[in-house]
């Protein structure tokens, strides 16, 4: 949590509390073409569900002492090891919804919802 | 271990501090009933009279966080606390995460540190060796002669011996995994044993569900354990978890070793299995190996948990 910046704390923090505003918040960020962030702490996604418009980057950071690996269900996407403040970024085009986990710790999931720009 | 008086602790104190704290109670398993044998001292005073071997586990050589900024050097003072015994055991066991990051320097240093135990080393995978790309690493160091992602059996002092893999293909939401090919592989292997001969199954990831909420247990674990069933006396070796657990079903011993690197909590006492940082002088109570030991004819083993201090 420490390299996290501040911003995102509260962001994280109130995607756990508030899915749905966060998404929105999240939305806009997206259409302005820049990456959106998903945080590993403590061994979860943070935000653990993600909205995004079609065409948006999503960038995994691990904040974590411990590596993590980001890989989609579906095998559309995988990231290398993800070492302590490693990030690996996707670009997702199509809408849908996008399942995904850690590769090292299955009990960590989480999703990206694409949607239509 | 002071609380525990030489007239019978009740089962639950000894548990909870083989859990807990992780020091020196000495474990039989006789017919399966858990019995507390005395403290290390009395133990080691004991002769050797079987067969004695060795588990390591959890090297994670490359790592060099807070929780341990060291873990070569604690691998070093692993090994000569090994070396230090005063019966040479006959083998050792490691069951996983040798490396922190599959780095061929990081195996290096592995190999070169336990190398200087001289003894015959026979590993399992955990999913921090297979992060390069197609897991080669560690099979050209590790897995030869082995079967699939690097199980395989053997025989020694009277005893059969199963290593199993159970951190490949691993599902979104599910635990460790053996696969349908391993169990496959297991019931051949075990298909025309006597159920007289004593087995030891090791594998990084515990073959039994110590805490799902962490992915601390084998989705299929169950299906090797039905596999096993028949035989009187199986002991399960395991790692993963960075801490001592011991549980007992029917004919069958779970155990759980220390790493040599760095603790993880206990379940649920924090908000994530990540590594602990105690005291630094606290560290070496929590880092350790444990020593087993089978004596023919008698079908138990006597699990010692040795912390690297104290």
């Amino acid at each position: 949590m420490r390299k996290m910046p501040r911003r995102f704390v509260l962001a994280a923090t109130l995607g756990a509390a508030c899915a749905l505003p966060l998404a929105a918040l999240i939305e806009l960020a997206g259409a302005q073409d820049a990456p959106v962030a998903v945080a590993i702490d403590n061994f979860t996604f943070n935000p653990q569900t993600l909205s995004v418009k079609a065409g948006t980057t999503v960038r995994w950071t691990n904040n974590d002492d411990i590596p993590h690996a980001v890989a989609a269900v579906n095998k559309q996407f995988r990231s290398k090891t993800l070492d302590t403040d490693d990030s690996y970024a996707f670009t997702f085009t199509t809408p849908g919804r996008y399942e995904y986990f850690c590769s090292l710790h299955p009990h960590m999931t989480g999703s990206i919802v694409v949607e239509a720009p | 271990m002071r609380d525990i008086g030489d007239d019978g602790p009740n089962r639950r104190k000894v548990l909870e501090c083989m859990t807990w704290v992780g020091t020196g109670v000495l474990w039989t398993i006789a017919g399966g009933v858990p019995r507390s044998g005395g403290l290390i001292g009395e133990a080691m005073a004991q002769p050797a009279r079987g067969l004695s071997f060795l588990q390591i586990s959890d090297s994670h050589i490359g790592f060099e966080k807070p929780a341990n900024p060291n873990a070569r050097g604690t691998l070093e003072e692993a090994v000569a606390k090994i070396n230090a015994m005063p019966v040479k055991p006959a083998f050792m066991l490691h069951t996983g995460d040798i490396s922190h990051l599959s780095k061929p320097a990081e195996f290096d240093d592995a190999d070169r540190i336990i190398a200087q135990s001289r003894l015959d080393v026979h590993y399992v995978p955990g999913e921090h060796d297979f992060l390069d790309e197609e897991r080669k690493l560690y099979h050209e160091r590790y897995g030869r002669g082995t079967q699939g992602a690097g199980w395989y059996s053997f025989d020694a002092g009277g005893v059969h011996f199963i290593g199993l893999v159970n951190v490949v293909d691993l599902k979104a939401g599910g635990l460790g995994n053996l696969g349908a090919d391993q169990l496959a592989w297991l019931a051949a292997d075990v298909k025309s044993r006597s159920a007289s001969t004593p087995i030891v199954v090791f594998a990084h990831i515990p073959l039994w569900t110590v805490y799902p909420e962490w992915g601390w247990g084998t989705e299929d674990g169950g299906r090797a354990l039905e596999l096993l069933k028949r035989f009187g006396s199986v002991t399960v070796l395991n790692g993963h978890i960075h801490q001592v657990m011991q549980k007992v079903e029917g004919n069958v011993a779970f155990h759980t070793a220390l790493s040599t690197a760095f603790p993880q909590p206990a379940p649920g006492t924090a908000p994530s299995p990540g590594p602990v940082k105690v005291p630094d002088d606290k560290l070496r109570s929590v880092l350790g190996v444990a020593s087993i030991d089978f004596v023919q004819g008698k079908e138990r083993l006597a699990i010692i948990d040795k912390p690297l201090q104290g």
